[in-house]
């Protein structure tokens, strides 16, 4: 029996993201609080965000879902933290062109553990899982700009 | 039954699914086709291809044949009492949603009440709930049993003299639970409240006549059943079909138009404005032919066997959640501990297994069952007890497989 093509899919970084998230939880009253549901399953995911000055000092997640969709916000509540809004955005305009099996230019981003996704592009039906949480973040600082 | 001889019927049975032999798990969702129902779709088109009903030419006059006898071939599929009382419509949603604009409207007012129940498919809750913001009635839940089915006690205390309209599906597309339609049909019309049923589960499955229910409408798809998608059915009764207003507005269902008035077509087609779904229809005449050929009674003795073949396996898979009654139609509502529904999807697909996973357009019973999701087996004429044990096998692998990750 081979699991091969699977492992393209569930990669260990994100069984790790999903088994321990990280920035679980909420935020203060005043933070940004977006929520999104993924339209194939119904799972939903609530993403908050502290914007100061341009800065994403914060951002947590609360919700339930499958691996891919934990995970993912897991990781990219990791890796918005601390960074300008505009590489946010950055981040998840790189993030979908990996999504759609598109070459990511390196660049000047580093994408860290977000690389472990890069499978998901193999299996269409669950992109969307993977992109739901970089969709509310991006929903999130849109209102705010 | 000869399954092996009818599943030679769907050749898309027949290929690899990521170089697994497919098992096709999802036909509550959609059916497979047989041969015999796609070459009528394609016949139609290479031979009579026609708009029906204005036929002086000899195309028209075969299409509105074909057309006309689908209409017959479906009255008697559901025994129903005239082709009067026959409309075709896209689909199951569009059945319920024609009663919920033009019987609900036009006959609710404030303080009347819609009952449905909470395991309803949305297509059968959305359009009541608008209904009642329109009219300003309300709507009532049918409380469920924990094993997810109705009681009839329930049944008679929550319909009263206020209830006008009964919104029930005849069978769960979650729970398999299937429902006494004829009793709650009864106590509806006890009250002076008219039952609406949504069949997109039970038609496919076992013999359903709608005299015998007395149900006052009955929605159904064609996709479901062996048909081709985009054709569904709403049957009423003919007397209160004649009291309704149309719903879409244009062709095809005028008598007389006028510069500012206009009057429509008799019974059935003054609810069929615009041209009509004419292949999905014969499509659809082809999937009763296919499957009373087969007899429905054989049909659901074959899936009865199934089911119960597939409880006993999936019910002492260790870590397996079964949710439903044990009385059920052929379909299974399950989650595994501790993976998520769409990961056990996932893996089962690179095991060739097609399974769905989500809140099956029920989200109101996926509250009720305190889950975000399940994944769901649903089984149908063409499937075999080999592939319950290919199921069984996939989630002895999911099972596995996150095992090890973890």
């Amino acid at each position: 029996m081979s699991f091969d093509n699977l492992d393209t899919l569930y990669r260990q970084v994100i069984m790790d993201h999903y088994k321990n998230p990280r920035n679980r939880g909420s935020l203060a009253d005043d933070a940004l609080t977006i929520d999104m549901n993924n339209p194939t399953c119904g799972d939903r995911i609530q993403i908050h965000l502290q914007v100061n000055d341009g800065i994403v000092e914060d951002a947590k997640f609360e919700g339930e879902g499958c691996s891919i969709s934990l995970s993912s916000a897991s990781m990219m509540t990791q890796a918005i933290k601390g960074k300008k809004v505009d590489d946010a955005l950055k981040m998840s305009k790189i993030f979908s062109d990996m999504m759609l099996g598109n070459e990511v230019e390196e660049d000047d981003i580093d994408l860290g553990d977000i690389e472990a996704l890069q499978g998901v592009s193999k299996f269409p039906a669950r992109i969307k899982c993977a992109t739901l949480a970089w969709k509310a973040m991006e929903k999130g600082v849109g209102e705010e700009q | 039954m000869d399954v092996k001889a009818i599943r030679e019927q769907f050749p898309i049975l027949n290929q690899e699914i990521n170089g697994h032999p497919l098992v096709y798990l999802d036909s509550s969702a959609t059916s497979q086709k047989p041969v015999s129902v796609i070459k009528a779709v394609e016949d139609y088109y290479k031979q009579d291809n026609s708009n029906v009903h204005r036929g002086v030419h000899t195309l028209g006059t075969r299409a509105t044949d074909k057309y006309e006898g689908a209409r017959e071939k479906v009255r008697n599929f559901i025994n129903a009492s005239s082709t009067k009382e026959v409309i075709f419509t896209r689909g199951t949603t569009t059945s319920i949603n024609t009663v919920a604009y033009s019987y609900a409207r036009a006959n609710l007012k404030e303080g009347d009440e819609i009952v449905v129940t909470p395991m309803e498919h949305h297509s059968n809750i959305i359009p009541w709930q608008q209904a009642a913001k329109a009219t300003g009635a309300s709507l009532k839940y049918l409380p469920l049993r924990p094993d997810g089915t109705i009681d009839m006690e329930d049944v008679k205390d929550t319909i009263t003299d206020n209830t006008k309209i009964v919104a029930v599906m005849h069978v769960s597309n979650v729970l398999g639970t299937i429902n006494p339609i004829k009793e709650i049909a009864a106590v509806a019309h006890q009250h002076g409240a008219v039952m609406v049923v949504d069949g997109a589960q039970s038609v496919p499955h076992m013999q359903v006549d709608v005299q015998d229910l007395d149900c006052d409408f009955y929605a159904f798809s064609g996709h479901k059943m062996c048909g081709p998608t985009g054709i569904g059915v709403l049957y009423g009764k003919r007397e209160l079909l004649e009291n309704m207003e149309p719903v879409e507005f244009g062709g095809e269902m005028i008598d007389f138009v006028n510069l500012y008035d206009s009057t429509w077509k008799e019974l059935p087609w003054k609810f069929e404005g615009g041209t009509p779904i004419i292949a999905g229809a014969i499509g659809l005449g082809a999937a009763i032919d296919f499957l009373t050929d087969i007899g429905m009674d054989n049909i659901h003795d074959h899936e009865e066997q199934l089911i119960a073949y597939a409880m006993d396996r999936m019910k002492t898979f260790d870590g397996l959640t079964v949710y439903g009654p044990e009385q059920r139609a052929a379909l299974i509502t399950f989650n595994l501990t501790d993976v998520h529904p769409h990961d056990t999807a996932t893996v089962l697909d690179a095991e060739g297994i097609a399974v769905r996973a989500g809140h099956h357009c029920a989200q109101p019973l996926m509250k009720w069952l305190e889950v975000t999701a399940t994944a769901r087996a649903s089984f149908y004429l063409y499937n075999t007890p080999e592939d319950v044990d290919r199921l069984v096998e996939g989630l002895n692998k999911t099972k596995e497989y996150f095992g090890d990750v973890f």
